[in-house]
């Protein structure tokens, strides 16, 4: 993991000496080289992991997907290229991947200091503590002290040391390089705490040997907005990326699904026919033929079917839609109109 | 010599492409232009990408606020300081654990080495076990066995190992008593350092007495004597001016005394006891690179056994050991970047870790920290061929 993070700081200095310009042609690449390139986690589940025949499932996957079914009109047209949390934006930065869907937080230096753009927001988070149940601890405030395992090169190492200054109190940061060390770092009793996004928690007390030995504190310190990156520079995959997501949750709120989707392309509803390419081609301005999103909805499904498959309730994990609701249902999410 | 058939008449001058020097030194011009020129279209396209791509550079950001913690730190630290303060912070610990490793294997090193030398069967084959088992496993795999296997397997805080209630162990790392100071302990380095010069001076007495009559007192031992019991004697003196911040558990974890963290323990332990298998190996040639019948003339003048090593055999060994020994202690200082994969705070994790990646400057952060390995590396390379000077075989 050592050797592959040097590498990929070696070769995206290389590639930023040796390549000319700025590539701005992600879609032409994409399509002559058939596939998306999706960079995603080191096994994140519900997020994006393998499952047990090897394929990548998850809601950050699911983006890729839908881009790739939007620009080749085949969701599995994806190579997917696992990183860890430091790796991430040199990869993109450097070209070896096209979009970057892999629970990444969007803040100000991120999308102004890299090179990067934001697409939007699949998963709205924030961050939370895990510890062990028979600490028989309640609350954040109660963690003065503590030894906390935390991911190298995330917004979690600013965060919680923002938290625990302002509440002061101190704290060991014990960092790793992947989440599954971090893991390891808690169930050995190296620290008290495991601390991520909240989703994440979730994710990894699965993981755990005896996930109910161990409690998600309800305290949600900090907001962590998830959503794909991609380079700056290149508008239209920008708007490519940016619309799949639109997409989907568009479909949801028009109740378009992958199971009913060929009976909706009949539909009278004129918002639902300018989705599926019925009325008009919204797919030209980039570059996409007009099925475009209905080869998203048809193929991956719309943002609830994708939510409850990977990370919701019929998952492991049992996340509520909470904040990640739509708009009309109490939540966030809030994609504008495709017209 | 003999004279070439061509060979032109004296004070004629040849053009100046007939004259191999000339020749020579246009095409080193020509050669250093076109490295320079390479060197130059990379750093402008560089630049030019960068700053196509919306990517921020410059050095700017060492005065940015860091924002994040880091576990161990040998000067004052907050997430409140620079990114550049970040720096010196891996900077320091990664030498911290440079320093003490190069110390420690130098010490298991020499007495591996001798010990595989030793006439005592057990005593030689173990070294050899030593030396094959240590020298043959990778390093990260090592380091992987003294954190995860070995340190991590320690008890949890509350079931800690005590040694006298004063020092403890467990998953956490090593909890030691800290020495805070009284006013009048100014006395106690002082005594130390009176006892060194006094110790210093008594070698050196030691030394002529010797040359001049053959007769020699034991001065390494008085020397221990005075350097330990000198501070020791004032400390009781003047009425103990330490007292000691002990550590005790209070909520999670031990409160108070000096923690080493067990990230520091399982790199310093896998650094090394890796490198001085190799240091092993090196002191064991170098000895044997000494004719047996130098040790052979120390013995027929009755010295004892540790006196041939010591003053004989070893100081001319050193003048083999001390090259490769330099390439070990480089090597050891670079492996240390192998903390990255435990999460010890060296620069390589600190820096070209987490400060990379929340600025995301790896451009500059990469290059500041080759730089950084680059010198520390010259430095020691610079002191050894010095220190190989002075031990270097005077001839007279």
């Amino acid at each position: 993991m050592l050797n592959k993070k040097h590498w990929l700081l070696l070769a995206s200095a290389g590639a930023l000496t040796l390549t000319g310009a700025a590539n701005a042609a992600t879609l032409e690449d994409t399509v002559e080289r058939g596939a998306v390139q999706c960079g995603v986690s080191d096994g994140l589940p519900g997020f994006s992991a393998p499952d047990g025949d090897g394929n990548w499932q998850g809601l950050d996957v699911d983006v890729c997907r839908a881009v790739a079914a939007a620009v080749l009109g085949d969701a599995d047209a994806v190579n997917y290229i696992s990183l860890n949390a430091v790796e991430r934006f040199t990869a993109l930065q450097s070209g070896e991947i096209d979009v970057l869907s892999r629970n990444t937080t969007w803040t100000t230096t991120r999308d102004t200091t890299l090179g990067l753009n934001f697409a939007g927001v699949t998963f709205y988070d924030g961050i939370g503590f895990m510890v062990s149940r028979d600490l028989g601890i309640s609350g954040a405030d109660e963690l003065d002290g503590a030894a906390i395992c935390i991911q190298s090169g995330t917004t979690t190492e600013l965060n919680v040391a923002d938290y625990f200054r302002a509440n002061d109190m101190e704290f060991d940061p014990i960092v790793f390089d992947t989440s599954e060390q971090t893991v390891g770092g808690f169930q050995s009793g190296r620290c008290d705490v495991l601390t991520s996004d909240t989703s994440q928690l979730a994710a990894l007390r699965i993981q755990l040997d005896d996930p109910n030995g161990a409690v998600i504190l309800p305290d949600i310190i900090s907001k962590e907005p998830l959503g794909p990156v991609v380079r700056q520079g290149d508008d239209t995959w920008f708007n490519i990326v940016k619309w799949s997501l639109f997409a989907m949750l568009n479909a949801e709120e028009y109740g378009v699904t992958s199971e009913n989707v060929d009976e909706m392309t009949s539909s009278e509803n004129p918002d639902i026919a300018r989705l599926l390419g019925q009325d008009g081609n919204y797919g030209e301005g980039m570059g996409l033929e007009a099925d475009w999103a209905y080869n998203i909805i048809s193929q991956v499904g719309n943002y609830a079917e994708s939510f409850d498959r990977n990370v919701g309730m019929d998952s492991p994990l049992e996340i509520e839609r909470g904040v990640n609701a739509l708009w009309n249902q109490g939540g966030f999410h809030y994609a504008p109109p495709i017209r | 010599m003999s004279v070439r058939p061509n060979a032109r008449p004296a004070g004629h001058k040849p053009p100046f492409w007939r004259d191999r020097a000339k020749r020579a030194l246009v095409f080193q011009l020509l050669l250093t232009a076109a490295v320079a020129v390479f060197l130059l279209y990379i750093v402008g396209n560089v630049q030019d990408n960068l700053s196509a791509r919306g990517i921020t550079t410059g050095f700017g950001f060492l005065n940015n606020t860091a924002g994040f913690g880091i576990v161990q730190s040998l000067i004052d630290y907050s997430s409140q300081a620079t990114y550049g303060r970040t720096f010196l912070v891996g900077l320091l610990n990664t030498l911290l654990v440079g320093g003490l490793g190069v110390l420690a294997a130098t010490l298991i090193g020499f007495i591996v080495g001798i010990a595989r030398l030793s006439p005592n069967w057990l005593l030689a084959r173990m070294a050899t076990a030593y030396i094959e088992t240590f020298r043959n496993i990778p390093l990260l795999l090592q380091i992987f066995f003294w954190y995860f296997a070995v340190l991590r397997a320690l008890p949890s805080a509350r079931d800690s190992m005590a040694f006298g209630e004063v020092i403890f162990l467990n998953v956490r790392g090593l909890y030691l008593p800290e020495p805070l100071f009284e006013s009048g302990f100014g006395l106690i380095p002082a005594a130390f350092i009176v006892a060194i010069g006094a110790s210093i001076a008594l070698c050196v007495w030691n030394k002529r007495r010797q040359e001049a009559t053959g007769k020699r007192i034991p001065a390494g031992w008085i020397s221990l004597v005075l350097i330990l019991g000198l501070p020791l004697l004032i400390t009781v003196a003047t009425g103990v001016p330490i007292t000691w911040d002990v550590p005790e558990l209070r909520g999670f974890n031990f409160r108070g005394g000096f923690t080493v963290i067990p990230e520091f323990l399982a790199l310093w332990m896998a650094l090394s006891i890796y490198t001085a298998a190799f240091i092993a190996e090196i002191v064991r040639s170098g000895i044997q690179a000494i004719s047996h019948g130098q040790t052979e003339a120390a013995q027929a003048l009755s010295l004892p056994r540790n006196l041939v090593l010591r003053l004989v055999v070893i100081p001319q060994a050193l003048r083999v050991i001390i090259p490769p020994l330099t390439s070990q202690y480089l090597n050891l200082i670079k492996n240390s970047s192998l903390a990255t994969a435990i999460g010890y705070p060296d620069l390589v994790s600190v820096f070209a870790g987490t400060t990379l990646n929340q600025t995301g400057q790896a451009i500059e952060v990469i290059a500041m920290t080759m730089a950084v390995y680059l010198t520390i590396s010259l430095l020691v390379s610079m002191f050894m061929n010095w220190f190989n000077a002075r031990v270097a075989l005077v001839e007279r």
